[in-house]
């Protein structure tokens, strides 16, 4: 599995991990990690991730959308310096708290 | 498992008493059967009746069943027609050589009939899978032609949308596109604005294919239409965001890069959403300045919270603006790794001539060993004099009969309307309807947008012009100027126009007043009407462009006239 999300014990954080390029390949099972669940808080882990394409900033704007918009809780983290300029480039970094 | 449809089946094998054994075994599991008494009659009897399946003896007269496998499954061609031997031979070279020549299986004699049945029902389902195979390729074959000829329907359309600006007219771009690059969702267009600037957007949208294309017709639709109106960059991108932003689904956007050439204030105004870095290229030391993201991508924000602030460079004559596309950047070799910026820095480095680095960096693509993108695009625009530039003549449908002869009009922009309304398309809108301006409507754009933003910015903001006149605070100028318009309390910027007619034609007089301190007029006007120095080319502009030009009040209040003959 390439994309696998984990609810924490309280129920209340999601977290997905991406495994391998984050790009349009993984769409499916990306939105398929948290459509159903209603969570206050989501946590994107690219620790494991080598590329991010303009259709992963796509997904991550769906995701953000799921969680509530402008509302909601969307953390990024452990991304490499590779996918960090992409983030950056994008100023996605205005939108998610990017670490 | 569900039954076996019959097939029909030709026996070419040279003993008769064989042959009519076979047949009556497979007539038995309800097969049709065909006979031949050699190969020749084998291919003869399969080039008229087109069986399943053909049961081959090896050794027969005439023609044996090697030769006769290896004819029929060349009539046969992409269809499988199974060809099973029937064999007395044991040696392994022989047996070998049956599949050689095109067979699929064999079965020693004396026949089993079990074993006989099973081959056959082994082989109708390869055959069977084999037909699936064809007909799926096919259908994607139809499908993939059909969607090609769609595309380039599509992208014949697009290209009269897209290229109906100055793209290819203007001897001041350069360009280079993949053929497809609009269908990865790049898009380049160019246009003149009233008063001669010109605006180039380089766009990049999410996604592949036609959805990405699509969202690029609105896009240029609000793109020219405002720009040919005479909206500056901040209007026409919160246009441009609201309507992706309405249009497009949530994970869909635009990265673009916005930019306004100026060759009368010689500067250029930018605006990066979320594409690589653009360089502006100072010719004089070589420099290249880059022009990084400062904002996110069109569509994704919604209107409140856009942010449309640009920033300002000044440039000098031949100096180029450069844009890229991530097809470039983002090239990968054959190990993952990406061409970067890096590489593309390196070329920069090793350019000598100019007008070489498009080419120099595909080069550097190519020598990369990067697999061949579909949406690379490059754009290089130079800064020419403005009388090297012609935009082209605007054309007008209306007759002007009705044309409005002797009027005036007086309006007064308060503090809330000068921080978000530009007015100015607006008045340009409405002194087009004088037909005898409209011969002269790129200067009195020009004169109003000087007047405008002298008012408003030395006026209402009290900005020093000579902030201007060096490249750093050139830059600070007008940083400073959006912290100060964000502050705005009050002010007024207050605009007359009177048209008269006179014996011969007609004449307008342009008033601008504000609310600022005034400026020393004298000192100012004392300056020689050629200076090009980055600042104060406003008051030497309106000077030239206009007639009668004049400040009077402590510069608070100036004044200029157009005049123009009667039309025949």
């Amino acid at each position: 599995m390439s994309v696998v999300s984990k609810v924490s014990q309280d129920g209340q954080k999601l977290t997905i991990s991406i495994k391998g390029r984050f790009d349009f390949a993984k769409h499916q099972e990306f939105r398929e990690s948290y459509e159903d669940k209603q969570l206050s808080a989501v946590v994107v882990d690219l620790k494991e991730a080598t590329y991010l394409d303009s259709s992963a900033l796509g997904m991550l704007l769906l995701l953000r959308d799921h969680a509530g918009g402008d509302d909601s809780d969307v953390r990024v983290v452990n991304s490499s310096t590779d996918v960090r300029k992409i983030l950056a480039i994008s100023n996605f970094d205005k939108l998610f708290d990017i670490s | 498992m569900q039954p076996m449809e019959p097939l029909t089946i030709l026996i070419a094998e040279d003993s008769a008493a064989d042959r009519l054994l076979l047949s009556s075994i497979l007539r038995r599991q309800g097969h049709e059967v065909l006979t031949a008494a050699n190969g020749a009659e084998a291919v003869e009897a399969f080039g008229r009746q087109q069986p399943h399946l053909v049961l081959m003896d090896a050794m027969m007269p005439v023609m044996d069943g090697f030769e006769a496998a290896r004819q029929i499954k060349a009539l046969a061609g992409e269809t499988l027609v199974p060809i099973i031997f029937l064999t007395s031979l044991s040696e392994s070279e022989a047996l070998a050589r049956c599949l050689e020549v095109g067979g699929d299986d064999f079965l020693a004699k004396p026949y089993n009939q079990v074993i006989l049945a099973a081959k056959i029902k082994a082989m109708d389902r390869l055959r069977r899978l084999q037909d699936t195979v064809l007909r799926q390729r096919d259908q994607i074959a139809r499908h993939h032609e059909y969607l090609l000829n769609e595309q380039r329907v599509a992208k014949a359309v697009f290209d009269k949308v897209a290229h109906s600006g100055c793209l290819n007219a203007a001897p001041n771009i350069r360009y280079l596109q993949s053929p497809y690059a609009l269908f990865n969702g790049d898009l380049l267009l160019a246009a003149f604005t009233p008063a001669g600037d010109m605006h180039v957007l380089l766009g990049d949208f999410t996604g592949h294919g036609l959805p990405a294309a699509v969202g690029a017709m609105p896009l240029a639709e609000v793109f020219y239409g405002m720009t040919a109106k005479g909206y500056g960059l901040a209007e026409t991108l919160r246009e441009m965001n609201a309507k992706l932003k309405r249009i497009l689904p949530v994970d869909m956007f635009c990265c673009a890069t916005l930019l306004c050439l100026s060759f009368q204030r010689r500067s250029v105004e930018v605006w990066n959403g979320g594409m690589p870095d653009g360089y502006l290229h100072c010719m004089a030391s070589g420099e290249r300045i880059p022009l990084p993201a400062r904002h996110l991508p069109l569509g994704v924000l919604s209107p409140e919270s856009f942010d449309e602030r640009t920033e300002v460079f000044p440039m000098a004559l031949g100096d180029r603006v450069f844009l890229l596309s991530d097809g470039v950047i983002d090239t990968c070799d054959a190990n993952e790794q990406l061409f970067g910026v890096q590489r593309l820095q390196q070329v920069f480095a090793a350019n000598r001539q100019a007008d070489a680095l498009f080419e120099e960096i595909e080069q550097a693509l190519r020598d990369f060993g990067g697999e061949a993108r579909d949406d690379v695009s490059m754009v290089e625009i130079s800064l020419l004099e403005p009388a090297q530039i012609t935009p082209p003549a605007l054309v007008y449908s209306d007759s002007g009969q009705s044309c409005p002869l002797d009027w005036s009009v007086s309006f007064e922009f308060r503090a809330v309307t000068l921080k978000r309304f530009n007015p100015l398309p607006y008045l340009l809108q409405l002194l087009l309807e004088v037909h005898g301006l409209r011969a002269q409507s790129g200067a009195l754009y020009s004169v109003l947008a000087e007047l405008y933003s002298n008012a408003l910015e030395h006026g209402v903001l009290g900005l020093d012009s000579s902030l201007k006149r060096n490249a750093s605070g050139f830059a600070r100028y007008y940083q400073e100027r959006s912290t100060r318009l964000g502050e705005l309390q009050e002010g007024y910027v207050r605009v007359h126009l009177q048209v008269t007619p006179t014996d011969d034609g007609g004449c307008l007089t342009i008033h601008v007043e504000d609310s600022g301190k005034g400026f020393d007029v004298e000192r100012v006007m004392a300056r020689p009407l050629e200076d090009i120095r980055l600042s104060g080319r406003g008051v030497s502009l309106i000077r030239q462009l206009g007639r009668n030009a004049r400040w009077t009040d402590n510069g608070r209040s100036a004044r200029v006239e157009f005049i123009w003959e009667a039309l025949a």
